[in-house]
């Protein structure tokens, strides 16, 4: 049977991880090779490495990160963040990343996923949506609506819409950020989740509100979620990977477990 | 000197990466004198059969890896090439290598999440000196949407479920391959990866 992943996002800005809160307001909080290490020694199943800044000048600075990561990690990771076409994706692939999140050059050129799919293959292609909670509308059906540029812009797109369609690009996997429920600890945003991962045959991340372990227990019980992402619960030490793997198994959540 | 063949499939510097984390020699390569004066062949792969073969035949790999078996040196394969050492392969509908008779089929799309992505147990059919040391709780990463089904059961070496029980593990003599990715496997995946620096080739 396929266990549940637990994934951790290091977001990066100049080479340091870091931390904020609903996009606003960031932190450092430490080195990410370092971090990546010691996860990857409690027994995360996978890292995702966001770059926020993602201007072109810093791009050499992640690919350092990632390069030094891929010797010392022998556990999948993705990279995101700036990524805005085929060479950006080679770039960081070839400097060891299993897979690409793309989510702003998705939404406003959706060719890339299936150009990305194409030549990497479609479990290389991770969707990142950023979704918030909306009024139902003829527009936005689903009441939750696409935003992009690191959750500043709405796109008048639905969420559901955009899912489905970027499953039919060829996307392999998408990671869900709720906006709402980003950076509250107060858990993932439960609906949105169901919504997506019932509506799609591709696996789906839950990202954005996880505080405690029972955050993850819900998003597995609950909802058809494959994979939970977590950020500052692990980064400011209130868990560690291994207490919330113990945690979910107690509770009948299928986990990969350090034996 | 491990040999890893290269023929333009995505994670070949990752297995390397690995095996030089293991204090193992290799190199990666597509010319055939370096790969059939090796003492060992990693045959890794992500990506679609049908551009694999392609680019396998249009280096002339297909009858240099033929040669490898021939020769006895053990070969590994990973992933797509746990899949392209079959007979044939549904997805493009693709002539692979057929080192081990048997098809490469989709996973059937009804409940399931396809690609099958993530950690998933595997278990033995039958002993083989790879998994010497390996935990049978032990999960392993995988990412795939076709699955090797070799013809005879003598050549699944273990199995893992995902809405059907396949073939997670095949091998034939001096060839093995695993469907899931030994260079992204955790400790496990590296210990498998280390057993084989050191494997005769021999299956008992």
């Amino acid at each position: 049977m396929l266990s549940k992943r637990i994934i951790i996002c290091l977001d990066v800005r100049e080479g340091k991880t870091t931390k904020g809160i609903r996009f606003k307001g960031n932190v450092d909080i430490g080195d990410p090779v370092d971090m990546a290490r010691e996860y990857y020694e409690q027994g995360v199943d996978e890292l995702v490495f966001y770059d926020i800044t993602a201007s072109s000048d810093d791009r050499g600075i992640l690919i350092d990160v990632v390069n030094r990561v891929a010797q010392n990690i022998f556990i999948p990771f993705s990279v995101g963040g700036g990524i805005r076409n085929v060479d950006d994706m080679y770039s960081v692939l070839d400097a060891g990343a299993e897979k690409i999140s793309i989510n702003t050059a998705a939404v406003l050129k959706p060719g890339l996923i299936s150009e990305g799919a194409r030549i990497f293959g479609n479990q290389c292609i991770v969707l990142g949506m950023d979704a918030k909670r909306v009024e139902k509308s003829r527009y936005i059906p689903s009441g939750y609506e696409v935003w992009i540029n690191g959750g500043r812009t709405p796109m008048g797109i639905d969420a559901l819409k955009w899912a489905k369609e970027a499953e039919d690009w060829g996307a392999g996997e998408i990671c869900l950020n709720s906006i709402d429920a980003d950076g509250t600890n107060k858990g993932y945003e439960l609906t949105l989740t169901s919504l997506i991962s019932g509506a799609v045959s591709i696996p789906v991340i839950a990202s954005g509100g996880a505080g405690k372990p029972e955050h993850l227990k819900d998003v597995f019980v609950e909802t058809g979620a494959d994979a939970a992402l977590i950020a500052s619960m692990v980064h400011y030490k209130n868990y560690t990977v291994d207490q919330i793997k113990a945690y979910l198994s107690g509770e009948g959540v299928l986990v990969r477990e350090l034996i | 000197m491990i040999s890893i063949i290269d023929y333009r499939a995505g994670n070949l510097r990752s297995v390397e990466r690995a095996l030089l984390h293991l204090g193992v020699t290799c190199r990666i390569t597509s010319n055939p004198l370096e790969i059939l004066s090796s003492d060992r062949v990693i045959f890794p792969g992500v990506g679609a059969a049908g551009r694999a073969m392609d680019v396998i035949k249009s280096l002339g790999l297909d009858v240099v890896i033929r040669d490898v078996v021939n020769n006895g040196i053990p070969l590994l394969g990973i992933c797509l090439g746990a899949q392209i050492i079959l007979g044939e392969s549904e997805e493009d509908s693709t002539k692979c290598l057929n080192l081990i008779p048997g098809r490469v089929r989709r996973f059937p799309g009804s409940k399931l999440k396809i690609p099958h992505m993530g950690w998933n147990t595997i278990v033995l059919t039958q002993p083989h000196p790879l998994l010497a040391g390996i935990d049978s709780r032990a999960q392993f990463y995988f990412v795939h949407s076709y699955y090797p089904d070799p013809e005879r059961d003598e050549h699944i070496i273990a199995k893992t479920e995902y809405g059907i029980n396949f073939a997670s593990i095949i091998g034939k003599d001096n060839v093995v391959a695993t469907q899931f990715h030994l260079e992204k496997s955790g400790g496990y995946g590296l210990s498998i990866l280390e057993n084989f620096s050191k494997w005769d080739g021999r299956v008992r």
